[in-house]
């Protein structure tokens, strides 16, 4: 048993970086779909990536190079906030967008809607 | 009361699990901000239902369990639309109904639709919803049909039977 | 490693602020600057564990809410033109001939 946390301690940096580093990098996938995608609306899933993925990929790698429990507790608060709040952040975007009268994309070609359709 | 309980609790929590110093004029200065954040709850009237929900902890904790596993199943074709050569995506805007009752409900089930990357509510109307998908043949009706059916379970379920006894 | 996460952060950073120069609408800066509060959060942390002090995450705990807050603010204001008024209150306004309507 006492080996198995000895290998747990040997490994646990090496776990915690590449978490880290995959949610680095999950954040710069989401940075370049919200360079890429051709409207408001699909860049706000392009950023929700970001919120989700890219973040508890990389508090869950910090919280493996963390060297007390306090820490893991201020990290678990910092993804507790991020979730409760990148929603209510990205609804409001859209509700904002939708009532000030900004049309989305629709279909494969991604031309804009009509008014029409929207009312639909 | 049980709603204050409940809140005084969390916030006490997370006082000590921010502060790490435990000594008696922190703890103190933690007491009083943990009062005056309670007045200032009382006087907004937030703290109801909706404003402390721990009542309902567990199965709102079981939810988020598998509400993860579908948000990071879901990550997998935005990612892969973000990285393609050619834009694959095919956005459009449906409209899907809820079983849903409460606002508790409705705000658990249009956050955990916007937090899944993919889809984004738009408007909430009574028991409509205006959603904005990235790909139209992953957002029929039917395939919000699990995720309604669990938040209705995680903050309504029983709540019948509360009220009625 | 975890110095070349806080790189990779550095870049996806760059990338945003890109996309809120850019951005045709409001709306496009606003979640610009968002999703770029949200890496920013990140970057802090990575850089208390680069630095070894991880004390720093307070700091991310701080922007994290503000981050939050900002966001609502400004799309109140450029919704209702004001702080004041309360959200429960008053209906959504409809774009009169007289008021001019949103600039989107």
């Amino acid at each position: 048993m006492s080996e198995l946390i000895d290998i747990f301690m040997i490994v646990k940096p090496w776990i915690g970086g590449i978490l880290s580093l995959a949610g680095a990098l999950l954040c710069l996938i989401g940075s370049v779909g919200v360079l890429r995608f051709p409207d408001f609306f699909t860049r706000l899933h392009a950023a929700s990536i970001t919120d989700t993925g890219g973040v508890t990929l990389a508090l869950v790698g910090m919280a493996f190079l963390a060297p007390t429990w306090l820490i893991v507790f201020k990290l678990a608060a910092i993804w507790l906030f991020i979730f409760l709040t990148s929603p209510t952040g990205s609804h409001a975007l859209a509700n904002a967008a939708h009532t000030a009268g900004l049309q989305p994309v629709i279909g494969r070609d991604l031309k804009r809607a009509d008014t029409t359709e929207e009312e639909a | 009361m049980g709603y204050f309980l409940g809140l005084i609790f969390v916030l006490s929590a997370l006082w000590l699990g921010l502060s790490g110093i435990y000594e008696p004029l922190l703890l103190t200065l933690g007491g009083i901000s943990v009062v005056i954040a309670i007045l200032l709850a009382a006087r907004l009237e937030t703290v109801d239902r909706e404003g402390s929900p721990y009542g309902r902890t567990i199965p709102i904790l079981a939810y988020w369990c598998w509400l993860l596993v579908e948000i990071f199943k879901a990550n997998w074709p935005v990612i892969k639309a973000c990285l393609g050569a050619d834009l694959k995506i095919n956005p459009a805007l449906v409209k899907v109904k809820t079983r849903c009752e409460s606002n508790l409900a409705k705000t658990i089930f249009a956050n955990s639709i916007t937090l899944t990357p993919g889809t984004v509510t738009v408007e909430v109307e009574g028991d409509m919803m205006l959603i904005h998908a990235l790909f139209e043949e992953a957002a029929t009706p039917e395939s919000f049909e699990e995720m309604d059916l669990r938040s209705y379970r995680a903050a309504d379920g029983k709540r019948k039977e509360e009220l009625a006894a | 490693m975890i110095e070349t996460a806080a790189v990779a952060i550095v870049i996806a950073i760059a990338l945003t602020l890109i996309r809120a120069l850019l951005g045709p609408t409001l709306y496009d800066r606003v979640l610009a600057v968002n999703s770029l509060g949200t890496k920013v959060v990140i970057f802090i942390g990575f850089l208390g564990f680069v630095l070894g002090r991880p004390d720093w995450l307070d700091i991310a705990v701080l922007y994290a809410l503000i981050n939050f807050v900002s966001t609502i603010a400004i799309l109140k204001f450029f919704r209702y033109r004001s702080f004041q008024v309360p959200l429960h209150r008053r209906p959504v306004p409809k774009v009169t001939a007289g008021q001019g309507g949103d600039d989107v």
